[in-house]
């Protein structure tokens, strides 16, 4: 049967040439409902994406209830997706982790050098030392900062590559000095381009958001009083005012990542947190049942539902529009193989099994269904085009989400042949099973 | 050497039951030309299927060339088929977007043979046949009797044992039925066994042989012949 592959390719292009118009109708009926199919499944596959496969599993989200006794956080459904101030600080200096980091974001003014540029805003990311190392941030010029330069609340900065670029035209401006509402940040690190897709880092900013303009120790949101950017949750009011009343609250502000390298690490911060969670109770806070999490990266974005269920509708909705345009391929290849009964029964007489004419009508139902899947993949890149217009202000966070990359390409072709090989085989065996007899006399 | 014994072969549908061969018998020994003549509805075309393996049958023993065919399974039946028997049709039945070079080719691909040897048949066969400058035309191109031809240059490429014909003159002038006809005797005479189905007394006269059937038996004439 192999021998016949190659004349079995030659007839099935020699019969797609001779009926154009059905076989044009069998490949836009494919292409359709692939392209459509693959537009919804990148779109899946994108917001499905471990942002951090290399660690995705050691690095773990901490959520504590701190909620209110007579409602619960997002009517139940999650656990609060920040912690308070108390609790972040009581975390971090138990250093109960491999590695921790507490963070929140902030928005600062940059100053830049020359005399004759313009201050702009930049959305600033505060936060620990090991925030680096733990994320592995890919670094273009110097490095994070120190624990000490942390206690100490240093005024250091990392920049992303994009602020570097409009600051300091893209040199190595390690060493130098940034000024941002008012004050001077020494510049100890620049990151390489560090876009992770979801932002699974901080679950409340907009899961396909740019990652921050800069990164400054998290001790100067309190020392400066930096402006807070990030969002804030509170279920009963401050006692007072002032930044010490907001910092005694119990409002939810900040996010707590522990890195745990195995299920031993796990289990001793799990324990760990059951304990901080009782005292705290003890104290007479946390009235509601006691429940602490430490969530590796992978189910925690899944928990946070960063993945929007109208993707997912649209999905099973759009594979159904595939099943239709199968449905619809296999009337025309039904009448397509019907149509040269004669043909069949002819190359029957002259020694084909029914197993060579099967094999040879697949190769033909394949093949179109590669020119379906290439028209499909055309049409996926056209509705992903579509959809990105739709968010004109988000553009480059959907730039980064609404990619037909190399793997998205090959599944819509792979997907196309064997839809259109399982499509094919009902006609082909019809066509087969036809009693040459039948057909030879009458033509 | 092709023999019959017994075979029974109906056809049923809802409402009619239709015995289209009853215990037909019949030997045809190699270098044979037999017409196979009778009214419509005689069984003829349903014998030759069977002896082309086109068909199945219900009852009965066929040996061709000393082998049972009725336990064997469709690819079996299709290699001795592609092997040991060619077929000729009235309709001629040459695929129409094919060119004659191609539609020769047809049963050398499923026998399996390589490009070279392939070469060399087909240009045997149309040579044989007249048609050794018409292989590149469509069959659209040729007339009925060139169409004919190349339908024969076909069957005879793959050299086999026999040569199964129905109605081979049906859809041709007198004068192109002639010129085929001497080249069925032709290739008669050079070894190959020659079944024809014809309802024409004239071209059954040039065969060897006539077997006269109706209503899905010998006629008796023919039975002291049969096996």
């Amino acid at each position: 049967m192999i021998k016949l592959a190659d004349y079995n390719l030659k007839l099935a292009l020699k019969n797609i040439r001779r009926t154009p118009v059905l076989s044009a109708l069998m490949v836009a009926a494919i292409g359709i409902g692939i392209g459509m199919c693959m537009s919804m499944v990148t779109v899946n596959y994108r917001f499905s994406l471990d942002p951090i496969p290399q660690k995705s599993d050691v690095l773990h989200f901490v959520q504590i209830d701190t909620w209110s006794a007579d409602f619960p956080f997002n009517e139940g459904e999650s656990l609060p997706n920040q912690v308070t101030y108390r609790d972040a600080k009581a975390l971090m200096s138990a250093k109960k982790a491999h590695r921790q980091a507490m963070m929140s974001r902030a928005a600062l003014a940059v100053e830049p050098p020359g005399r004759d540029e313009r201050p702009f805003f930049v959305e600033v990311r505060a936060t620990t030392a090991d925030f680096f190392p733990m994320f592995d941030v890919p670094m273009l010029y110097g490095s994070g900062w120190t624990e000490a330069e942390d206690i100490a609340a240093e005024q250091v900065v990392v920049l992303s590559a994009e602020t570097n670029e409009r600051v300091f035209g893209g040199e190595d401006s390690v060493g130098r000095t940034l000024r941002m509402s008012g004050a001077d940040y020494r510049v100890v690190g620049v990151m390489e381009e560090w876009n992770p897709s979801p932002r699974f880092y901080d679950p409340t900013g907009g899961a396909f958001s740019d990652s921050e303009d800069a990164y400054i120790p998290w001790e100067l949101v309190v020392t400066k009083e930096l402006p807070r950017s990030g969002n804030t949750n509170c279920w009963r009011p401050l006692e007072g005012d002032g930044l010490q009343a907001f910092l005694n609250s119990e409002c939810i502000w900040i996010q707590l990542w522990v890195e745990l390298r195995n299920a031993d690490e796990r289990a001793e911060y799990e324990d760990f947190l059951d304990a901080y969670a009782t005292t705290q109770k003890d104290l007479g806070r946390m009235p509601r049942p006691l429940d602490t999490r430490a969530t590796p990266v992978t189910p925690m974005l899944q928990e946070m539902g960063l993945i929007p269920e109208e993707a997912q509708v649209l999905l099973g909705l759009s594979v159904m529009f595939l099943v239709v345009c199968l449905l619809n391929t296999i009337g025309l290849l039904l009448a397509k193989f019907l149509g040269k009964a004669t043909e069949i029964g002819t190359r029957r007489a002259l020694g084909a099994s029914r197993g060579v004419l099967f094999q040879q009508y697949l190769v033909e139902a394949g093949l179109i269904g590669f020119c379906g899947g290439i028209l499909g993949l055309g049409l996926a890149w056209l509705g992903l085009e579509g959809i990105k217009a739709q968010f004109p202000s988000e553009q480059d966070a959907v730039e980064r989400v609404m990619v037909l990359d190399w793997n998205m390409a090959f599944v819509a072709v792979a997907l196309a042949i064997v839809a259109s090989l399982v499509t094919a085989i009902y006609p082909t065996w019809r066509a087969c099973s036809i009693q040459p007899a039948a057909y030879l006399k009458a033509n | 050497m092709l023999t019959m014994h017994n075979i029974t072969k109906t056809f049923r549908t809802v409402t009619v039951q239709t015995n289209a061969l009853r215990d037909f018998s019949l030997r045809i020994d190699e270098g044979d030309f037999v017409a196979i003549t009778g009214p419509s509805g005689s069984g003829k075309t349903t014998f030759l299927n069977i002896a082309g393996l086109l068909e199945t049958f219900d009852g009965g023993i066929y040996e061709l060339d000393g082998q049972s065919v009725a336990q064997l399974k469709d690819a079996q039946l299709s290699k001795l088929r592609n092997e040991k028997i060619g077929f000729i049709f009235q309709n001629f039945n040459l695929i129409p977007d094919l060119s004659i070079f191609d539609n020769v080719d047809v049963p050398l691909r499923y026998r399996g043979f390589n490009a070279a040897e392939r070469k060399r048949r087909i240009e045997d066969a149309l040579q044989r046949v007249g048609l050794g400058g018409r292989k590149d035309h469509l069959p659209s191109q040729l007339s009925g009797g060139q169409q004919q031809r190349a339908g024969i240059a076909r069957a005879l490429a793959g050299e086999p044992r026999f040569l199964l014909a129905d109605e081979p003159t049906g859809n041709l002038d007198s004068q192109m039925a002639a010129g085929v006809l001497d080249l069925l005797e032709e290739i008669n005479q050079q070894g190959t066994t020659i079944i024809m189905v014809t309802h024409d007394p004239e071209l059954a006269k040039r065969a060897k042989r006539e077997v006269k059937m109706r209503d899905g038996l010998v006629q008796p004439a023919e039975k002291m012949q049969a096996a």
